[in-house]
């Protein structure tokens, strides 16, 4: 049991740290691609000097990404061997499908940093746009394993044996569709408002009308037009989402909601924390029926509570705190980029106030925050099976042992990465400020 | 021939041309790392002028091996998962750290380029020495199966003389692999003082590579002798890799009207040296992928997989093929990128 712990807690840091740059690697290459569409139609040698840069800092952030991803596709292997063994069988479709899209990014990323003076126009959208295909399908793809973990299809079961196998049917599980979609869009919107973050930062820094005050602008309003927009389809698609774990994982459904009992008419506890003790979710707001409305679109739906199943099987029930973190940050920053868009588009004014740059900068680490919150929701509800009603997480663990030791060596790797990254895009763009490249 | 055969000579060729890759990609990292002390600063230059688009490229490999040995051999995945947590894990906290590195290298002050430089040359030869470690473990020794667990005998494997063949092949190897690359890359540069110091070295570690494969094979006798009894019918393509071996190495001597050697005709027999061994050592290997407790057929994965995986090889070849052609001629034929003066 303890070793499954360290096993998670290994893996998890893996992804934790993976995610953050997976996602800017999906989400920064459509900034650089707009950035680069608005040069070609407006001519502002301002939009391609930020392709430039933000590209700059996509190629670091994806020298990190590459290995960080490679560890998670060994280490699957090293740590969930019994897992593994599955996926072999049932589900290597995608894991290889991925493997196409890594290789298309890996090309393109390389031909757009290292030969983009000798490339044409053409060519640098061409190759900006097949990184940012590349990127996004591999995360819609590696998603797609975790879609198959919690709705498996394409399989029987006969004497403990996988047989009857059509991969095909795998692969289009029945939640692959929405739960790609979140991860993809919601990644779209995390690049964008990061880059706002970053904009909006270095304007502060320096108020007034100068020119490189006018470049961030154009990249803040860039960052939060897009990032807007994929907010709302984001959270158009945490609905569906949700509708789905009603649909398919009830109970991940009920931790997520704090419910109990089984009742039509249900409430919405938003906020508060789950007492498993008492049976209820305390210092929540309750809006009645709104958990019975938001599964199926109707008020007398029966929504399903804990008690229904074992206790050994519920999934841990702090994810009710991080599935309100997640929805709350995602409406928050929905809000941001209405109010931001409204406040210069149509109420004409130049500048923002000063809380709402500071606001506009905690929009970027406020997604990621999202991001890992959602990855963690996802995962740890799913608990304890690693393949839903089909495997448990413990039938999976490595038998290995020397786990912890390992833990340690990776968490020592991943800080050096971490403080690495931060100091060499520092580094960078400190030693380039823009005020040099603008002239 | 099964469908298991023509999945495992599908990894056999993936795991060949990322053994040449990464021999490659791993030498050009100790060669600059050599050449950064002794202001050979061209020498440099071409290792990293190479190296800088291709790291990411030759990274894509190890996966690709890592996602088709799981798919193909899910069976096999379990054993090898198992056993390999340690090793492993090491490997590829090496090759973040290297990958990570070299990255940051290319955006990095002077200053910080040489601490970089170190550690891409160190997990140059390091990653390779823990990589071949593999194969020792598959031959069989070295794994403990107790109430049905297997279990790694770290202590046995790093005491036997053959792991330690193994590694001095694997790091040889990678040393003649790139600097013959490395020599052909800087004589396709038109760079003639890189290309002799890259000479050099190929002629130098060349020797010693050959003798390390034939140290090898006969620790492998000693300690594998079913590999070494199935080794022996494939002697004609050990023979030719020897022949192909010499013909390479002569190749470096055979004067020119703007120097010595033919560096392009090197490097291809070299690689052809290595393509026949590495055939002769799998085919002896079969059907075990790790003796005696997998083979090709019990680790096999259901044939709807096979079938579908296959598909998409084919759909992927189609399309990721221009692609590869295209980075080629950037990087490796585009005289503009090849000639120019700064890294």
């Amino acid at each position: 049991m303890d070793e499954l712990v360290i096993a998670r807690s290994l893996f998890g840091m893996t992804m934790g740290v993976h995610i953050i740059y997976a996602t800017l690697g999906v989400g920064i290459p459509l900034m650089v691609l707009v950035a680069e569409l608005m040069y070609q139609k407006t001519k502002d040698k301002d939009y391609a000097l930020m392709a430039n840069r933000w590209t700059k800092g996509f190629a670091v952030l994806l020298g990190v990404a590459i290995p960080t991803g490679t560890i998670a596709g060994v280490q699957l292997s090293l740590l969930w061997p019994g897992f593994m063994e599955v996926v072999g069988r049932v589900i290597a479709l995608p894991f290889q499908i991925e493997i196409y899209a890594f290789f298309l990014e890996a090309l393109f990323m390389s031909i757009y940093v290292y030969a983009a003076d000798r490339l044409s126009p053409l060519m640098r959208i061409v190759s900006v746009t097949l990184v940012a295909f590349g990127a996004s399908a591999s995360a819609i793809l590696i998603t797609n394993v975790h879609a198959f973990e919690g709705t498996p299809a394409g399989f029987e079961i006969v004497d403990g044996k996988f047989v009857n196998v059509d991969p095909w049917e795998a692969f289009f599980n029945p939640s692959f569709i929405v739960t790609a979609g979140h991860v993809t869009v919601s990644a779209l919107m995390t690049g964008a408002f990061v880059i706002a973050s970053i904009a909006a930062y270095k304007m502060i820094r320096q108020r007034g009308n100068t020119r490189e005050y006018k470049f961030h602008h154009k990249a803040l309003m860039m960052g939060l037009v897009i990032g807007g927009i994929f907010s709302v389809l984001t959270a158009l698609n945490g609905h569906e989402s949700a509708q789905q774990l009603y649909q398919y994982q009830p109970e991940k459904l009920a931790a997520a909601e704090g419910l109990f009992e089984t009742q039509s008419y249900a409430p919405l506890a938003i906020g508060g924390y789950t007492d498993k003790e008492e049976r209820e979710v305390k210092w929540a707001i309750e809006v009645p029926w709104a958990l019975s409305f938001l599964s199926d679109d109707a008020f007398d739906t029966e929504v399903l509570g804990l008690e229904e199943w074992p206790e050994e099987e519920w999934p841990p029930l702090f994810v009710h705190t991080l599935f309100n973190a997640m929805v709350g940050i995602g409406s928050l920053l929905m809000l941001l980029s209405i109010v931001g868009f409204t406040w210069y588009k149509l109420l004409k004014r130049r500048e923002f106030p000063r809380w709402l740059m500071w606001t506009f900068i905690a929009a970027g680490p406020l997604a990621i925050t999202a991001i890992e919150f959602g990855w963690i929701f996802a995962c740890t509800g799913r608990q304890p099976w690693i393949i839903y009603h089909v495997m448990k997480t413990e039938e999976a663990v490595t038998t290995s042992g020397n786990i912890g030791l390992l833990f340690v060596l990776f968490l020592i790797v991943y800080i050096i990465l971490m403080i690495s990254t931060v100091l060499v895009l520092r580094y960078y763009f400190n030693r380039n400020p823009i005020s040099e490249e603008l002239h | 021939m099964s469908e298991a055969f023509y999945a495992i000579t599908l990894i056999w060729g993936l795991v060949f041309i990322y053994a040449v890759m990464a021999t490659i990609d791993f030498g050009a990292g100790f060669w600059s790392m050599i050449y950064l002390n002794r202001n050979n600063t061209k020498a440099t230059n071409i290792a990293n002028r190479y190296l800088s688009p291709s790291w990411e490229v030759t990274n894509v490999f190890i996966v690709a091996i890592v996602v088709a040995l799981f798919s193909f051999f899910p069976g096999a995945t379990f054993t090898l998962g198992t056993v390999l947590l340690i090793p492993g894990s090491l490997i590829i906290l090496l090759l973040a750290l290297r990958s990570a590195f070299l990255v940051f290298s290319h955006s990095a002050s002077e200053n910080y380029k040489r601490i970089l430089t170190l550690i891409s040359g160190i997990t140059g030869f390091l990653i390779p020495a823990l990589l071949i470690c593999v194969l020792p473990i598959t031959h069989g020794g070295y794994i403990q199966t107790t109430n049905g667990v297997e279990r790694l005998l770290l202590s046995e494997l790093f005491t036997s003389p053959s792991v330690y063949a193994f590694m001095a092949f694997a790091i040889s190897s990678t040393l003649f692999l790139s600097s013959l690359l490395l020599s052909d890359y800087s004589n396709v540069s038109a760079d003639q003082e890189a290309y002799q110091t890259y000479r050099r070295d190929a002629i130098l570690v060349g020797p010693i590579s050959l003798a390390m494969a034939g140290l090898l094979v006969l620790t492998i006798r000693n300690e594998a002798p079913w590999l070494y009894e199935e080794l022996m019918d494939y002697v004609p393509w050990l023979t030719g890799s020897i022949v192909t071996f010499a013909i390479g190495y002569l190749a470096l001597f055979i004067p020119r009207k703007t120097g010595i050697g033919i560096p392009r005709l090197a490097m291809i027999s070299v690689v052809t040296q290595y393509l026949l061994a590495s055939y002769a050592y799998g085919s002896a290997h079969l059907p075990y992928i790790v003796y005696p407790n997998v083979t090709i057929e019990t680790g096999f994965t259901d044939p709807a997989t096979f079938r579908a995986l296959i598909v998409t090889y084919i759909v992927a070849f189609f399309i990721l093929t221009p692609g590869f052609i295209y980075f080629w001629r950037l990087f490796l034929k585009d005289k503009r990128y090849l000639k120019q003066n700064e890294s």
